[in-house]
């Protein structure tokens, strides 16, 4: 969704990049008290996983990422757990409070651009800025002036007094930023104690042309179940169900007798290998209605009828076989011709030899 | 006899809806649509350049991603894509873009039950946002039957889990058709007509919701 050239398949080295540096950031900075997570030592451990989802690319995504995972590490509640002896309790959210992570310390990214071999330097760039730069800074710092992790990549090459302006610059951002979290997080303790209204749902603006909010809207439920059953009268009825089913062996079931094949009679060649399995046409009234329900009523119907048997005339070849164990070839030259015959004999059919009927 | 009953509690109560639209500035249409606690993003882009695999000789292929919350996409992302392509497919006039690729992008922000509805919704006003050309709008309901029959409209995740059926339709905008239907449990065939129904009168608030917020963004005054 980020940029049109971000395809969901395979991740594209610009999001590769990213998930490592983050997980440097964040993961290999012990921000995170992990041995806190232990629940009972050598066995029982809480796991955590952070999902980043990229919601539009326009620059920078490296800050806004960065800023995002720990501002969710932060706000993130796990359930409470006591351990007593060998037993552990684990309290759903209603029982007990859910208990914060204990975060060592925040570190945020900050994202340089460099244009014309360091001569210009630009903080936060933007998607057109990031095309035509030279060459890429990030200084992670946190609010004690600790640098995290610092990359560069890019063809530029840096001088020394150019990264230490960097991290100057750095650790005024960091600070801002680290303010405006912090409030934000109190802002939204704040809003849950007090039973106020929060999420991302309060975040859509009120004032702008684009946005718009109604709410909540009764609606008219009067004489619905006349009208249904006036629909329902005047409706077609349901067309004829052939639910004839045979019943091979078991587990083995076939509707309907398939298309006869318009090939050509192949019977005395050596094509029987070849597996034809023809399709097996399902009843009309699989059509009608698609809902499940109907589909998982048809399913009991089916297992319920007697077998029928199929016709016994002489002409038909039907070799149903039964599904067996395939011996194992110990040759020292397998081909894989006979193996292949072995898989198919599982479900192979003979084609059967029709009359004009 | 089953009974709707229109309480002002909630039974026949739809959430406070709100959507913004054009709030991501890289894709070409985006809709965040929110229908109680529920929040789906939509981004749209397209018509673009299909590649040559993809690439349709007389109207546009249309593709549809869902992005869980948490988790990598499933087998229950996949059908949903599946019904949420059928349903636009349904709608935009792809004969008017041949050999293009639409391409639509939902992202669950929160899921507080009618997840399915909601990304109905968010694919609508996202395609409205876009500019694509539509034969008619679309909105997503969905109905949650209680084991004592009573109809709920819009359940919360709660209500969904107590349901003895759920039941999702999209209604088109031009005569209240039904244009993609998908249930999950058990129900009659009375039930679901007398849903479909209380889902059709449902749309028409949607319906008035989605002009209402158009005419906000496009009126001069």
């Amino acid at each position: 969704m980020a940029a049109p050239g971000l395809e969901p398949g395979r991740q594209s080295e610009l999001l590769v990049s990213l998930n490592r540096l983050l997980e440097r950031c964040l993961r290999d900075s012990k921000c995170i008290d992990t041995e806190s997570l232990c629940v009972v030592a050598g066995e029982k451990v809480w796991q955590i996983r952070l999902d980043m989802h990229l919601l539009n690319h326009d620059g920078n995504i490296t800050d806004a990422a960065s800023i995002a995972g720990i501002v969710a590490l932060c706000h993130f509640r796990r359930p409470d757990v006591s351990v007593q002896g060998e037993e552990v309790t684990v309290y759903t959210p209603e029982e007990r409070d859910p208990v914060p992570l204990s975060i060592h310390h925040m570190p945020i990214c900050v994202t340089f651009a460099f244009f014309h071999q360091g001569t210009y330097l630009l903080v936060d760039p933007s998607e057109r800025e990031e095309r035509v730069m030279d060459g890429l800074l990030v200084i992670a710092m946190n609010k004690h002036r600790e640098i995290c992790t610092i990359q560069s990549s890019g063809v530029v090459m840096l001088v020394q007094d150019q990264i230490l302006r960097c991290s100057k610059i750095t650790a005024v951002k960091v600070a801002e930023i680290t303010e405006l979290i912090q409030k934000a997080l109190e802002n939204d303790h704040k809003a849950r104690k007090e039973g106020g209204k929060f999420g991302f749902a309060e975040s859509i603006p009120n004032q702008r042309i684009t946005a718009f909010k109604m709410e909540s809207a009764a609606v008219d439920t009067n004489n619905v179940e006349e009208q249904a059953g006036e629909i329902i009268a005047k409706a077609d009825p349901p067309s004829e169900v052939f639910a004839n089913p045979i019943l091979h062996t078991p587990g083995t079931a076939q509707i309907g007798e398939g298309i006869e094949n318009s090939w050509g009679d192949l019977e005395e060649s050596e094509k029987e290998e070849v597996a034809e399995e023809e399709g097996e046409s399902e009843a009309a009234a699989f059509e009608c209605q698609k809902t499940e329900t109907e589909d998982t009523n048809m399913m009991k119907e089916t297992k319920e009828d007697e077998p029928i048997l199929l016709s016994d005339s002489e002409e038909e070849e039907v070799v149903i076989l039964e599904p067996q164990e395939v011996p194992r070839k110990t040759r020292t030259q397998t081909s894989t011709k006979p193996e292949n015959t072995s898989k198919k004999a599982f479900n192979k059919r003979r084609r059967k030899k029709r009359t004009s009927r | 006899m089953m009974e709707t009953v229109a309480e002002p509690g909630g039974q026949c109560r739809l959430r406070p809806f709100s959507c913004e639209q054009g709030l991501l500035s890289r894709p070409d249409g985006s809709a965040a649509f929110l229908q109680g606690d529920t929040s789906v993003l939509a981004g749209l882009y397209g018509p673009a350049e299909a590649k040559l695999s993809k690439e349709l000789p007389d109207r546009a292929a249309l593709e549809v991603l869902l992005r869980p919350k948490v988790g990598l996409p499933g087998v229950l992302e996949r059908s949903r894509e599946q019904q949420l392509r059928q349903t636009c497919e349904a709608v935009v006039l792809g004969v008017l873009h041949p050999r293009t690729a639409i391409t639509l992008v939902l992202q669950v922000l929160s899921d507080a039950g009618s997840l399915l509805s909601c990304c109905l919704n968010a694919a609508c006003m996202g395609l409205l946002d876009a500019g694509l050309p539509l034969s008619s709008l679309f909105c997503g309901v969905t109905c949650a039957l209680s084991p004592d029959g009573t109809i709920a409209l819009d359940p919360t995740a709660r209500q969904e889990q107590e349901a003895r059926a759920v039941l999702t339709f999209a209604i088109d905008s031009r005569e209240r058709k039904v244009l993609m239907a998908t249930t999950k449990g058990s129900c009659s065939v009375e039930e679901m007509q007398q849903c479909l129904v209380t889902a059709q009168r449902a749309a028409d608030t949607i319906f008035q919701f989605y002009r209402d917020s158009l005419r906000r963004r496009y009126s001069k005054s």
